[in-house]
């Protein structure tokens, strides 16, 4: 017992399975806790596209997605979200860069950019359910409905965040924490342009197409 | 910690930012300028494609159209997974892409087993017409 555990701490530089010294313990559990997070979320929206993908052809004699569906406004909604993807990124490179003023600016521009998605995505919800496609009159639009407006939610949840962040880095600069917080921020964040690529490629042409 | 030293080292090869991998001062992979920008670009590509196949009604065959969309929206989320979430196979010592490939095996089994179950299900039903749905109670 004894022996093998002076063994191990000799051969713990070059092996490392056995962590006696405590010395290879993640700098940092965060970002992998976090990705994590991200997978299971994931599992949450597979759900939400089996669901739709089961019942998205049910109309019950009602609208269908070609009557419904307004594909440029949705091209314009996948640019405004493909945008801030890329404007969060020249974010993290200025935090890289340690310059502070320059990633609060992309940071708004981000939440902008974000809160242009939001805003088209209400307002073809409520053309919807104006028009009378509101979440009741269908199970192909209960399943659309809930499927879009989770993703909704998680960009406006995004957005709270992305704001706190602002905040946060306003008062206490580019600390090791805000530094973390942001680059989980990042990962959630083009993690929801991933799942749109998903929605508007399966939900909005597919549903064209069918 | 090395983080100031780290830093340090940011504003001394600032133009060699994208040079290298720095450390790990925040446990996440960093992205570099030419990353980010071949990411946006090939994404605005594979995202017109599908548009303007299914907009411009370019092939008469639905189930082709289907299929080419399908794709190019798998090959975006592809792109967006390494040149935007910085997926590679030695982040977080491959834990992350364990955790990946264990979260796509249940998606798919999830998305395929839903929709291969149901639609056999569907198709064995009792048939009922559209004029059988509108009486329903």
């Amino acid at each position: 017992m004894a022996h093998s555990a002076t063994q191990a701490l000799g051969t713990a530089d070059t092996s490392g399975f056995y962590d006696l010294r405590g010395e290879h313990h993640p700098e940092n559990g965060t970002m992998l806790g976090f990705w994590l997070y991200l997978m299971s979320d994931c599992l949450v929206f597979a759900v939400l596209f089996a669901m739709y993908g089961v019942v998205g052809g049910s109309y019950a004699a009602g609208p269908s997605p070609k009557d419904l569906f307004d594909l440029p406004l949705v091209a314009v909604n996948t640019s405004m979200l493909l945008f801030s993807s890329i404007t969060y990124g020249f974010a993290m490179l200025e935090m890289q860069r340690n310059r502070q003023s320059a990633t609060l600016l992309w940071l708004a521009v981000t939440g902008l950019f974000g809160v242009a998605f939001v805003s088209l995505e209400i307002y073809e919800f409520l053309h919807l359910i104006h028009e009378g496609a509101g979440p009741q009159r269908s199970a192909f639009l209960s399943a659309f409905f809930t499927l879009v407006g989770t993703h909704g939610l998680h960009v406006s949840f995004g957005i709270i965040w992305l704001i706190t962040l602002m905040v946060q880095v306003t008062r206490r600069g580019l600390s090791v924490e805000n530094r973390r917080r942001l680059n989980c921020l990042s990962l959630f964040w083009h993690f929801l342009d991933v799942v749109w690529i998903g929605v508007f490629t399966f939900v909005y042409l597919m549903g064209v197409l069918r | 910690m090395s983080a100031a030293a780290d830093h340090d080292a940011h504003h001394a090869d600032e133009r060699h930012v994208h040079s290298h991998d720095h450390g790990h001062d925040d446990g996440a992979g960093h992205g570099t300028f030419k990353g980010y920008m071949t990411g946006f670009v090939l994404s605005v590509i594979l995202t017109a494609i599908p548009f303007w196949l299914v907009m411009g009604g370019v092939f008469d065959n639905k189930q082709t159209t289907t299929l080419l969309i399908l794709a190019f929206g798998a090959v975006q989320i592809l792109v967006h997974m390494v040149y935007f979430l910085h997926m590679n196979t030695s982040s977080e010592g491959g834990w992350n892409m364990l955790a990946l490939i264990f979260t796509v095996v249940l998606v798919v089994i999830t998305l395929s087993g839903s929709l291969w179950v149901m639609y056999h299900m569907n198709t064995n039903m009792m048939p009922m017409s559209v004029h059988d749905m509108r009486n329903m109670p």
